[in-house]
């Protein structure tokens, strides 16, 4: 991995681009969080309401999976062995939503 | 002594990792993907039993419990340790949030520190996670604690008595399957939170008698590191789905 390499040269302080990286990040999902709470208190019940809260837990888990286990950097054929079973759990969350509503 | 020979030109042949990965860090992979499986099933099963049940219809301010239909999870959610009576909704549970998030740094800072084979850094962030990782479950030992006691005016049922708290056939806050997802599926989170503590203590404890630093690589910081990020991963779903839809 070329970044490590790069990364051997350098302390861990914050001069390390690395380690600038992660706290920019920890800065998103922080920021992400606090802006879920805003909408938790300030907007009304409804389907835009949980449409957002979607929406912001998926751009949390983006930056968590893709940096922190840093799977945006890894190689293609494992990053698609990871995210095409995801398949699986969005035909899983139709059905059953499909199922419960017909009642 | 017979020679193997390796034909290192096709990725079919063996010896070489096509995914730029090692073996363990590949089956942590499927691992944490099989995991994910199960950890959406309950999430699904929380969705579709709390539309099943029918919402709270009035005004927010005037929201009281009741078994007939599904709380508000913000009134549930309302108290914080040392400040009785005090309504502080959804503070302590967006503290435990940043508990996790920030020990899901200390752990990457920790893999990063393993990869300029820094033994000393990778002890200090080790430690950190797993300092965080205790903070964490103490917060959901209390939080399960106020949730199992109740608050003090309880709720009267339908049959006309005052209910406290929660158990797994009836609970103050809602139908019964409302507790019963809580202790379930949080508890379910909490335990993979506490194999990981497990999990972070043995690698520590081999980090600090340099078993790594003998080998030659921190990748063992990296599996683990993958274990806690995903345990990090499902709180976020949880948090979504309990405390904020």
């Amino acid at each position: 991995m070329a970044h490590t390499e790069q990364a051997q040269h350098q302390g861990g302080g914050m001069k390390n681009p690395v380690v600038k990286r992660l706290i920019t990040v920890t800065i998103y999902l922080s920021l992400l969080t606090a802006l879920e709470f805003v909408i938790a208190f300030l907007q009304p019940p409804g389907l835009l309401k949980n449409l957002e809260f979607g929406i912001l837990t998926i751009f949390k888990a983006f930056y968590i999976v893709g940096e922190f286990m840093h799977l945006k950097h890894e190689v293609k054929s494992l990053i698609w062995s990871i995210m095409i079973p995801m398949a699986f759990i969005v035909w899983f969350i139709v059905a059953l939503l499909a199922e419960g509503g017909s009642h | 002594m017979a020679t193997i020979t390796v034909n290192k030109d096709s990725v079919w042949n063996g010896g070489q990792e096509p995914m730029k990965a090692s073996y363990g860090k590949l089956m942590m992979w499927f691992f944490l993907l099989s995991d994910a499986f199960t950890f959406s099933a309950l999430l699904i099963t929380y969705g579709t039993i709390r539309f099943m049940n029918p919402a709270y219809t009035g005004p927010r301010e005037e929201f009281t419990f009741s078994p007939n239909y599904w709380p508000i999870p913000e009134k549930v959610y309302e108290a914080i340790p040392f400040f009785h009576g005090v309504s502080a909704p959804l503070v302590f549970v967006g503290i435990m949030t940043f508990i996790l998030i920030l020990s899901s740094v200390t752990m990457v800072l920790a893999v990063e520190a393993g990869h300029r084979m820094s033994q000393k850094e990778v002890e200090k962030w080790m430690l950190w996670t797993i300092v965080g990782g205790f903070a964490f479950l103490a917060c959901q030992a209390w939080e399960w604690s106020h949730f199992i006691h109740g608050t003090d005016e309880g709720t009267v049922m339908n049959d006309g008595t005052v209910f406290h708290g929660a158990n797994l056939i009836k609970n103050q806050y809602g139908p019964p399957p409302f507790a019963n997802l809580f202790f379930f599926i949080t508890g379910f989170h909490g335990t993979h939170v506490f194999s990981g503590v497990i999990l972070n203590i043995i690698i520590f404890y081999n980090v600090v008698m340099g078993v790594y630093e003998r080998r030659g690589h921190y990748e063992m910081v990296e599996k683990v590191g993958l274990y806690w990020h995903f345990v990090d991963l499902v709180w976020v779903f949880v948090f979504t789905c309990f405390y904020l839809l």
